[in-house]
């Protein structure tokens, strides 16, 4: 029975008219376009934290859904063009660091140390076969994940919007509140 | 298992971590004709939920999934509105 049936049957009990409601409910919030929308700050610029707002971002574009990334602060280190370098891991004031010793930050503020700690770090994710950051920028890339450098941040650490890959959109906060407002899925990383 | 349903196409996705399995099902999917069915390799034991979660978000129909000794197997069909 269709709903226009039902409607103007005098059959029509009150369970009817509740599965009914459910029904046209749960089809409305399949549609809901907000659904489909993810909306991400990336505002930390060292190679653990590059991961996330790109994991996170290629498998929300992967399913479906419309994704932006705000590249903010630090977090333009991942869409530099020099982010192979720039990208380092800091092991001071970094107590969740895997070491193979423990260490006092008195060891691990060393100079030299930042450099060891980025090489393990390096090591441990092609042991397991973490794709890298490279990697990952291309997949967003492909899936249409819209990057977005926050062009405040870049005049102030003095870039142009050369220094960065392919692809990069540029804006601000407006620009990043306009699609985080129709978006479901908002996350400050 | 589940020898009677007919492959079209095979990802293998082993040794890939999160999120490459599934990136590598949606790249697979995207040429994939509607009806035709997908089979996934993968090792990352976290495809266990994200392979049901991206199949269930894109609409996309879960037929199997098991396991081979180490290897999770799925089966995904294309689905005419996906």
């Amino acid at each position: 029975m269709t709903l226009e049936e039902q409607a103007t049957s005098p059959g029509l009990t009150e369970v009817d008219v509740r599965r009914i409601v459910g029904e046209e409910i749960d089809r409305a919030f399949a549609r809901n376009p907000a659904a489909r929308r993810a909306a991400l700050i990336a505002s930390k610029g060292t190679l653990d934290w590059a991961y996330p707002p790109l994991i996170l971002s290629t498998a929300a574009a992967a399913a479906g859904m419309r994704t932006s990334v705000f590249f903010t602060f630090y977090g333009l280190n991942i869409i530099h063009k020099d982010f192979e370098h720039k990208l380092k891991i800091s092991p001071v004031g970094n107590p969740a660091l895997p070491m193979p010793v423990p260490m006092p930050d008195l060891v691990t503020a060393m100079p030299g140390m930042v450099s060891i700690a980025t090489r393990m770090m390096r090591s441990r994710f092609s042991k397991h076969n973490v794709a890298s950051i490279g990697t990952l920028l291309d997949e967003a890339r492909d899936l249409g994940v819209r990057l977005i450098g926050c062009q405040m941040t870049i005049d102030v650490f003095g870039y142009s919007p050369d220094d960065f890959i392919e692809g990069v959109e540029f804006g601000g906060a407006a620009a990043f509140m306009s699609e985080a407002r129709k978006a479901h899925v908002t996350m400050f990383i | 298992m589940t020898p009677d349903i007919h492959v079209d196409e095979v990802v293998d996705a082993r040794d890939l971590m999160c999120p490459m399995p599934v990136l590598a099902t949606t790249k697979a999917m995207r040429r994939l004709a509607p009806n035709h069915v997908l089979k996934v390799l993968a090792t990352d034991r976290g495809a266990l939920s994200d392979i049901p979660a991206w199949v269930e978000d894109t609409g996309n129909e879960l037929l199997s999934s098991h396991t081979d000794g180490d290897i999770l197997v799925f089966l995904i069909r294309k689905t005419e509105e996906a």
